[in-house]
């Protein structure tokens, strides 16, 4: 987890950046690899991050949202009640489309970039 | 035959009448193509005589508690039952046009099925995506599939008119709307094939079939395509839920309505940030809940719809 850290600190990412202490930790002070949604869009609607990184999804709206893959290539949340959350970590390099199961117009998308160099990790 | 094949012409096209708005639900009267006062008993009983009386609730999104002002989904549809027993003129039965639950949970589907037989009528229910959120749609199709096709959808018939429960909100894409697929599509245009052009066609869905606001996801992507195999029929109404207020469009011989939710109000198209619920004041919920009459007059085809709020 340290090193998917180092990964998004090279990627100027914000600061109080912190995943050492796991996936928990990572839902509350991971702001690079977090989406929100609110206002049915998710946002940023566009996240690219390193390969090993968690994304986590968390919904602020007054209405259950629910996250799926637009092509299977991950298993879609449960639904999300307000302020509930869900996490998947991307190891794989690609484009990931996925949309809200619930209210299907709602897209979004994570590029996973190849880890690089010494934050490699694989 | 039916009472509808008495009339000659184009009144026989003109049969429906949405006769009243009751609370959270929606009377219909369908006769013969003869307007009345829903206001005067004698008459309304005349009419039932003659015709087809039935009602639409929707969106009771049991288990959506959590936040003022909406604390109490169920009390809300329990007024809304109450209103329906209340009737003078008992309905035929019932349409529940989706979003029975909030999350698809076995306790909600328990709350409604609790609440809404206390109404003693038969409900024909579709589902909303609310219902459908577990990913093989067992526990809506368990407990109201039974006798449907594919995701649930199915016809029957009633006094003479054709009732068509689609379904849209299953194998929805990303970037789309809702969503009725092939399979259906096929297997509606084999159930109204060989029907007389006279018969009147009633479809109700949970997602409007007709592009409302697609930018919030109202609409239906592939709607356009089923009304085509209805276009022919000389009465079509399309019942919806879905975006909790009333919405109406008429296009030549077909009318469209959407009905309001038991549970909460949303937004007019883009007339805020998302269509999430409306933050109204408690004391207000109720006049966004409130009673509409629709009225078909003979002569035109608009329905002419007169709001009453529930309450204040």
């Amino acid at each position: 987890m340290m090193r998917t850290a180092i990964a998004a600190a090279v990627l100027g990412a914000v600061v109080g950046w912190g995943l050492a202490g796991g996936v928990v930790i990572a839902r509350a002070q991971s702001p690079a690899s977090a989406v929100s949604i609110d206002n049915f869009t998710f946002n940023p609607q566009k996240l690219t991050v390193k390969a090993g990184t968690t994304v986590t999804w968390t919904n602020k709206d007054d209405i259950p949202h629910g996250i799926a893959s637009a092509n299977n290539a991950f298993t879609r949340s449960k639904a999300l009640d307000t302020d509930d959350s869900f996490s998947f970590t991307f190891t794989a390099p690609g484009t990931y489309e996925y949309f809200c199961y619930i209210h299907p117009h709602m897209t979004g998308t994570i590029v996973v970039e190849a880890a690089t160099g010494s934050n490699a990790t694989q | 035959m039916s009472k509808f094949d008495r009339d000659d012409g184009v009144s026989r096209r003109k049969i429906l009448e949405c006769m009243t708005w009751v609370g959270t639900g929606v009377l219909w009267t369908i006769s013969g193509g003869v307007a009345h006062s829903p206001g005067i008993i004698d008459e309304a009983a005349a009419q039932e005589a003659r015709g087809l009386t039935f009602l639409q609730i929707s969106d009771s999104h049991i288990g959506f508690d959590f936040k003022a002002p909406y604390p109490n989904s169920v009390g809300t549809l329990e007024e809304a039952i109450a209103k329906v027993t209340a009737l003078p003129t008992k309905p035929a039965f019932m349409i529940h046009t989706g979003d029975i639950s909030h999350l698809s949970l076995a306790s909600q589907f328990d709350d409604a099925d609790r609440v809404i037989s206390q109404a003693r009528l038969d409900v024909h229910y579709v589902p909303g995506e609310h219902d459908f959120v577990d990913a093989d749609q067992k526990l809506y199709l368990e407990r109201y599939g039974r006798g449907t096709k594919g995701a649930g959808w199915y016809s029957f018939d009633a006094n003479g008119v054709h009732f068509i429960g689609l379904v849209n909100v299953f194998d929805l894409k990303a970037g789309g709307l809702g969503n009725l697929g092939n399979e259906q599509l096929e297997w509606l245009e084999a159930d109204v094939k060989g029907r007389s052009a006279s018969t009147p066609i009633v479809v109700f869905a949970h997602i409007p079939l007709w592009s409302v606001y697609p930018q919030w996801g109202w609409g239906t992507d592939d709607g356009a395509q089923a009304l085509s195999y209805l276009k022919r029929f000389g009465s079509l109404t399309v019942l919806n839920g879905h975006i909790h207020q009333v919405m109406q469009k008429v296009e030549g011989n077909v009318t469209f309505h959407t009905a309001r939710s038991t549970a909460f109000p949303q937004p007019a198209p883009g007339t805020a940030p998302s269509p999430g619920p409306m933050k109204v004041p408690a004391d207000k919920l109720r006049s966004m809940l409130g009673i509409a009459s629709v009225t078909f007059k003979q002569g035109e085809q608009r329905l002419a719809i007169i709001d009453t709020p529930l309450q204040g």
